[in-house]
């Protein structure tokens, strides 16, 4: 077993090899709490959202889409990018603010891109990368070309105006997008049923007259299939799509959160269905990992962590004249 | 200084009961930033209410309330989100009352936390009175501590039209003793001088108020210090009494150079104290760039005390505006 360090390559192996998204899964929940432990020793200037225990919505995003369709995402956008092919340095430089960041340490941990495998930057602006996406799917369709847009974004941002809007008008131009959006139940400190007076966000689609549907977002190949399904009918003419990923998120909102206001045992309740866990014993049920494998694998993406981290902390911070870059293209 | 504004708003709340508080999270949580601490358990859920993210939505349905006898308070947590409303407070609640003809009035406090110097990134670090000062019908004040935030919230509460004040997001863990009740209130549209001085007027508004009086303690010359307090209306009295006295007229200001606030400033002075001015005005500011994350760079973007000191002193020995820092920088391998 061996991991591509290549953003390409890590990209192709989540659609060829199961045992890929296993290890990215396991890299992404790595890397998160790896922020966490950054963020607690104060290495961490400004503030961080993890999307702990959503990994299998990002690895399945990710493995069912190609490289030359665009993907929006937000803050909470760490795991969509590992799976969609950044590096650990990639994520970890940006976080920590130095050159060898994603976008050179300009950004921090809310703002990832990386064009070369479709992510436009990322969203802090809760809904705002919704319509970005029907764009990006215009340019498709404008273009005649067979490539789709995703759009990945919380519960709570089924409450702005761009959400409606962007449904909208993805379904009256038959774009080829599809919305995913990631149920977490929570949309910072509130449960979604304080905030959202439907039980499933699927239903919003209808009044779009879009197809939709509910999926396990914590199995990741349930979650590529649903995805893939949909980029199928948007590459072929068939329109938008909406689909509701049902997942949960095991850290606070953000920082220093504990998410006290968590009733009792619902953490536990879907720890029961931890993506990792059941995913690792399904690979082993299968034949096509053994037990020992899936400890290798936690092994060698905790060293690749921590020499990733080792680097980043070795690289420089961005020289002062970074931030006069790239404010208007040349 | 989030203190003081929970203090503000319960102090109102308690003085008239048309006064509610709207936004994400500030019931139960008591507010992302504690500054609707106790609300809830005071005065309950009917008045107290957690929102949607939905800025437009409970933006919009606070211009109703207000135009119909409430007097809302909301709270947009980054004014950056402040985007997604603006035509609510800029095309329609800022026009009502000229186009019922003065028979309606929006008496609607709209509360956002800006600047930078958190880390929060370039989509949560601006300060942006630009997108509220040039709307006629909008009033806006900026909180430079605690004593500033309850006072000028206070009046911002009760006053009859839509009025937007601007908290420093960086001193919201500033701690200072203050005096509430009637005598804590800070009329809107009045400056406050700071410090006294004689050779420059220097004039601070948020989070550049405390840099700027740092600034002039430590260095070889004075000045007097104003927090402007209310940028629409601003007060033009105490600025210009004090120009006419120091002859050198200097502001200092966290967002970028061009289209600050400033530069209104500067325009009005210099057409009306024309003749008064020993030097040219200085407007001391960050770069014309979005605000970068990396914490050194970010650090350097925001105007720091030894840099306003640098400038001053550079005006003053010079007779000229120095250049701005970044000046050598850009031109740097
Ligand atoms: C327009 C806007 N309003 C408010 C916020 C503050 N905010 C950041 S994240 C968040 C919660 C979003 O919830 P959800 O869409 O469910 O995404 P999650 O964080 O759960 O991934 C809020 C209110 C924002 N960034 N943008
Ligand atoms: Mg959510």
């Amino acid at each position: 077993m061996s991991m591509p360090d290549n953003r390409l390559e890590r990209r192709q192996a989540l659609h060829e090899d199961r045992r890929a998204r296993y290890e990215r899964m396991v890299e992404i929940r790595a890397l998160e709490n790896k922020v966490q432990d950054l963020f607690d020793e104060g290495l961490v200037h400004g503030t961080t959202h993890l999307c702990l225990g959503q990994e299998a919505v990002a690895v399945g995003v990710a493995a069912a889409a190609r490289v030359s369709d665009t993907v929006t995402c937000t803050y909470r956008g760490h795991g969509v990018a590992l799976a969609l092919g950044l590096t650990p340095v990639d994520l970890l430089g940006e976080i920590l603010g130095r050159e060898i960041g994603s976008i050179g340490g300009i950004g921090g941990s809310m703002h990832l891109c990386e064009p070369d495998v479709g992510l436009l930057p990322t969203f802090a602006i809760v809904g705002a990368g919704i319509p970005v996406a029907a764009g990006a799917a215009l340019t498709a369709q404008v273009r005649g070309t067979d490539d789709a847009a995703l759009a990945v974004f919380g519960d709570g941002s089924t409450n702005i105006g761009a959400f409606h809007e962007a449904l909208n008008l993805a379904s009256i131009w038959n774009l080829p997008v599809v919305f995913v959006c990631e149920n977490n139940q929570y949309g910072e400190y509130s449960r979604i049923d304080l905030t959202t007076p439907v039980d499933d966000i699927a239903v919003r689609a209808q009044a779009y007259n879009m197809p939709s549907e509910v999926v396990d977002g914590q199995d990741p190949d349930n979650a590529a299939d649903a995805v893939a399904a949909a980029l199928m009918r948007a590459r072929t003419g068939g329109g938008p799509t909406l689909i509701e990923m049902k997942t949960y998120r095991y850290a606070g909102h953000s920082r220093a959160d504990t998410a006290p206001y968590r009733p009792e045992g619902e953490f536990e309740r879907w720890y029961e269905k931890d993506p990792i866990v059941n995913y690792g014993r399904q690979l082993v049920d299968e034949g096509l990992l053994s037990g020992d494998d899936l400890d290798a694998v936690k092994t060698l993406v905790d060293e690749s962590i921590a020499a990733a981290v080792e680097t980043v902390l070795a690289s420089p911070a961005p020289p002062m004249a970074a931030m006069f870059d790239n404010v208007l293209a040349p | 200084m989030n203190q003081a504004i929970s203090a503000a708003i319960a102090d109102e709340m308690r003085a008239d009961p048309d006064v509610i508080v709207l936004g994400e999270d500030v019931a139960v949580a008591e507010g992302p930033f504690k500054t609707s601490a106790g609300l809830l358990d005071e005065f309950g859920p009917l008045r107290v209410r957690d929102t949607p993210i939905s800025e437009m939505g409970f933006l919009g349905a606070a211009v109703g309330a207000a135009a119909t006898g409430l007097r809302p308070v909301v709270e947009i947590m980054f004014v950056e989100f402040l985007g997604v409303a603006l035509d609510q407070l800029s095309t329609e609640g800022a026009k009502f009352h000229y186009l019922s003809g003065g028979r309606v009035t929006v008496p609607l406090t709209i509360r956002a936390s800006v600047g930078a110097g958190l880390g929060f990134g370039t989509q949560h670090s601006q300060t942006l009175e630009s997108w509220v000062m040039g709307t006629p019908g909008l009033k806006l004040a900026v909180a430079s501590g605690p004593a500033s935030a309850y006072g000028l919230m206070r009046a911002a509460i009760r006053d009859d039209n839509p009025i937007v004040v601007l908290e420093p997001r960086r001193l919201y863990a500033q701690r200072e003793d203050v005096t509430t009740g009637p005598e804590g209130v800070i009329p809107l549209g009045i400056a406050r001088q700071v410090v006294d001085g004689d050779d420059a007027t220097i004039v601070a508004l948020g989070s550049t108020v405390g840099t700027t009086a740092q600034a002039e303690a430590a260095a070889s010359w004075s000045a007097d210090v104003i927090d402007l307090q209310s940028l629409q209306p601003w007060d033009r009295d105490t600025v210009y009494e004090s120009v006419a006295r120091t002859g050198r007229l200097v502001t200092v200001e966290e967002n970028p150079l061009f289209g600050g606030w400033g530069a209104d400033i500067v325009a009005a002075v210099a057409a009306d104290l024309f003749g008064e001015l020993k030097a040219p005005p200085l407007r001391i500011t960050a770069p014309d760039v979005p605000v970068p994350f990396g914490k050194e760079l970010e650090e350097r973007y925001m105007p720091s005390s030894d840099y306003i000191n640098e400038q001053v002193t550079g005006l003053l020995h010079t007779g000229r505006v120095p250049s701005p820092w970044w000046e050598a920088e850009k031109g740097s391998p």
